[in-house]
């Protein structure tokens, strides 16, 4: 019996002198990778012992392109940042452009802009959960609550036309009144949803083969998260209760009660339960706001950048004039400098500005949270299976257009 | 744990203005003739430091018990109107308190250098790799400074003015029509 046992030591040794690792090229446009993202591991059997990603593969210079477009055609840019939840970028920015122009926007519209935020904020948990569920090799909860997205986009498209890449709104608010159908939509979706949610849950939450699938897999410990700048679900999971819309509250967020859940390990399951319950908050706020909602105009009185009612523009000369300077992006802008940020799906997405006062930013950059926490993914893969890696980076929620801006 | 909101409440414009005031004292106490400007931009407190002493004013601030600035929020750079220098931009936070800040140093184009802020956040890592490759600031000590987001080939740093977006040849378009 002695005598095995210290054979078997020899010949491991042996093994382990002799190691050699293998080389595997996973993306760039590898299914299981959901986007466009390369990393080149350096595998010992399933483990992998290093990582390399490459990245930038859907680079489509944003930030060059932003210091020649007139201020409101930069919104189509930002939906394309983090396209599971465009509205959010699309508000953000808006957000950015007033804070440089110093404006009030009416309570109304604020409200309006916090039940899109946080519809998408739905949506964009609601992909993220459920290819996690995925990964782990349950389609069901996938194939049942990706209607509901789907019910989102439908709500989008009756405010704006658009479904995925929004450019929903305006610089100072909205264009319109709400149409009564959107309403009933939206009404429909907040009577509806939670079951879907309750549905969804019971099939991954406690589940046994999902726990044991998830839990300490890819963790990262607070301190490590905040060094590497991590905000966002995936902070919140590692146990900071850091949240934008708390911190700093924007369009009128400090009027609502809702809670900030946060995890204790930052594995997978808690990346996974923060977001499920960022869910139901977000319901929450869309109910508070829905019942709390002031009367009032749905705009600023911002004229340079807000199109005038059509009948105007035909009837009234002053109209007219901007009507056409708005169209040709001849708006006079401020001077300034700012910085402002907005709780995106995956973190805080800033914007900071700097105008010199011409038709388009002097600088314009975007403080995309992908990009910052993609970073730590090899250290968080160091020593995890394979198809542990998998799960971890879609549990991360690294979105391609966000990362490669 | 779960955190209310209604138990927080956002720093007000007087308390940001005491910051601002607080930290210039104290930079100037430990930095003498290194801080260029204190200003507040809209919301943000911003200094401008500069370049030699810009790791030390970072490590500072990082370290200092009563600042606190442990979050690098962002890292980019800029490059001036005037064409002659570039910039690079530190966004930090200190979540206790919740405080932001920014600081900016300034070099002169032909030679862009300063120290990496890695080894104080490994988060700058990119982020510097990212301003690398689109001004061209090269980051002393940095671990793995090549480009990002670009090609390697690529042999310009695209974000400098100096490479317009559009190609400047263009006949077909009267530009002087459209204020550019």
């Amino acid at each position: 019996m002695e005598m095995s046992k210290e054979t078997n030591d020899t010949v491991n040794k042996e093994v382990f002198e002799e190691k050699e690792y293998s080389t595997l090229n996973l993306g760039p446009t590898h299914p299981a990778t959901h986007g466009i993202f390369q990393n080149v591991l350096k595998m010992d059997g399933e483990i992998i012992h290093e990582a390399t990603p490459t990245i930038g593969y859907i680079h489509r210079a944003f930030e060059k392109l932003a210091e020649r477009r007139p201020y409101a055609q930069i919104t189509p840019i930002t939906d394309r940042l983090n396209y599971c939840s465009s509205p959010i970028n699309n508000m953000g920015w808006y957000m950015t452009v007033e804070k440089l122009l110093k404006a009030e926007i009416p309570k109304r519209a604020q409200y309006h802009r916090v039940i899109i935020m946080e519809l998408s904020r739905i949506a964009d948990h609601i992909i993220c959960n459920s290819v996690i569920g995925v990964d782990t090799g349950a389609m069901t909860g996938f194939l049942y609550i990706f209607q509901w997205r789907e019910k989102i986009y439908e709500i989008f498209e009756e405010i704006c036309g658009a479904r995925l890449t929004t450019n929903i709104g305006r610089i100072g608010g909205f264009d319109s009144e709400w149409k009564k159908s959107t309403w009933d939509k939206i009404n429909a979706f907040i009577a509806e949803f939670p079951k879907a949610l309750t549905e969804f849950s019971n099939l991954l939450e406690r589940n046994k083969i999902f726990m044991d699938r998830t839990i300490n897999c890819g963790p990262i410990s607070a301190e490590m998260a905040l060094s590497y700048s991590f905000t966002g679900p995936n902070l919140r999971a590692a146990g900071i209760d850091y949240d934008v819309r708390v911190m700093n509250p924007y369009s009128s967020y400090e009027d609502f009660t809702f809670t900030v859940p946060v995890g204790t390990s930052g594995d997978t399951y808690d990346r996974f339960m923060v977001r499920q319950h960022e869910m139901w908050q977000s319901l929450e706020i869309i109910k508070q706001a829905i019942k709390k909602m002031p009367e009032g105009p749905m705009h600023a009185d911002l004229p340079d950048f807000f199109l005038p009612p059509k009948e105007q523009v035909y009837n009234n000369m002053e109209a007219l004039i901007y009507h056409f300077k708005i169209v040709m992006g001849e708006t006079d802008i401020p001077k300034g400098e700012v910085y402002h940020c907005v709780e995106g799906g995956n973190g805080e997405l800033g914007f900071y500005l700097i105008s010199d006062g011409g038709r388009t930013p002097f600088r314009l950059h975007f403080r995309r949270p992908c990009f910052i926490y993609y970073q730590a993914y090899p250290e968080m893969i160091k020593g995890i299976m394979l198809s542990d890696a998998i799960l971890t980076m879609s549990s991360m929620n690294v979105i391609a257009g966000e990362l490669d801006a | 744990m779960r955190l209310k909101v209604s138990d927080l409440k956002s720093q007000n414009l007087k308390s940001i203005m005491e910051l601002l005031n607080q930290v210039n004292e104290k930079l100037n106490a430990n930095f003498a003739g290194q801080v260029v400007s204190a200003e507040m931009l809209y919301d943000f407190p911003v200094f401008t430091i500069k370049t030699e002493a810009m790791h030390d004013v970072l490590k500072f601030l990082k370290e200092d018990a009563e600042l606190n600035f442990h979050f690098l929020t962002d890292l980019t750079g800029m490059q001036t109107a005037d064409e002659k220098q570039l910039g690079v931009i530190y966004h930090l936070h200190n979540m206790p308190k919740n405080l932001r800040i920014r600081l900016k140093t300034f070099m002169d184009i032909n030679k862009p250098e300063l120290p990496t802020a890695t080894d104080l956040w490994p988060a700058a890592n990119w982020m510097e790799r990212e301003t690398y490759d689109f001004f061209g600031v090269r980051f002393k000590g940095h671990p793995n400074l090549k480009r990002i987001l670009n090609v390697d080939e690529m042999d310009i740093f695209p974000m400098r003015k100096e490479y317009p977006l559009e190609d400047q040849e263009r006949t077909d378009k009267d530009n002087s029509m459209f204020g550019r």
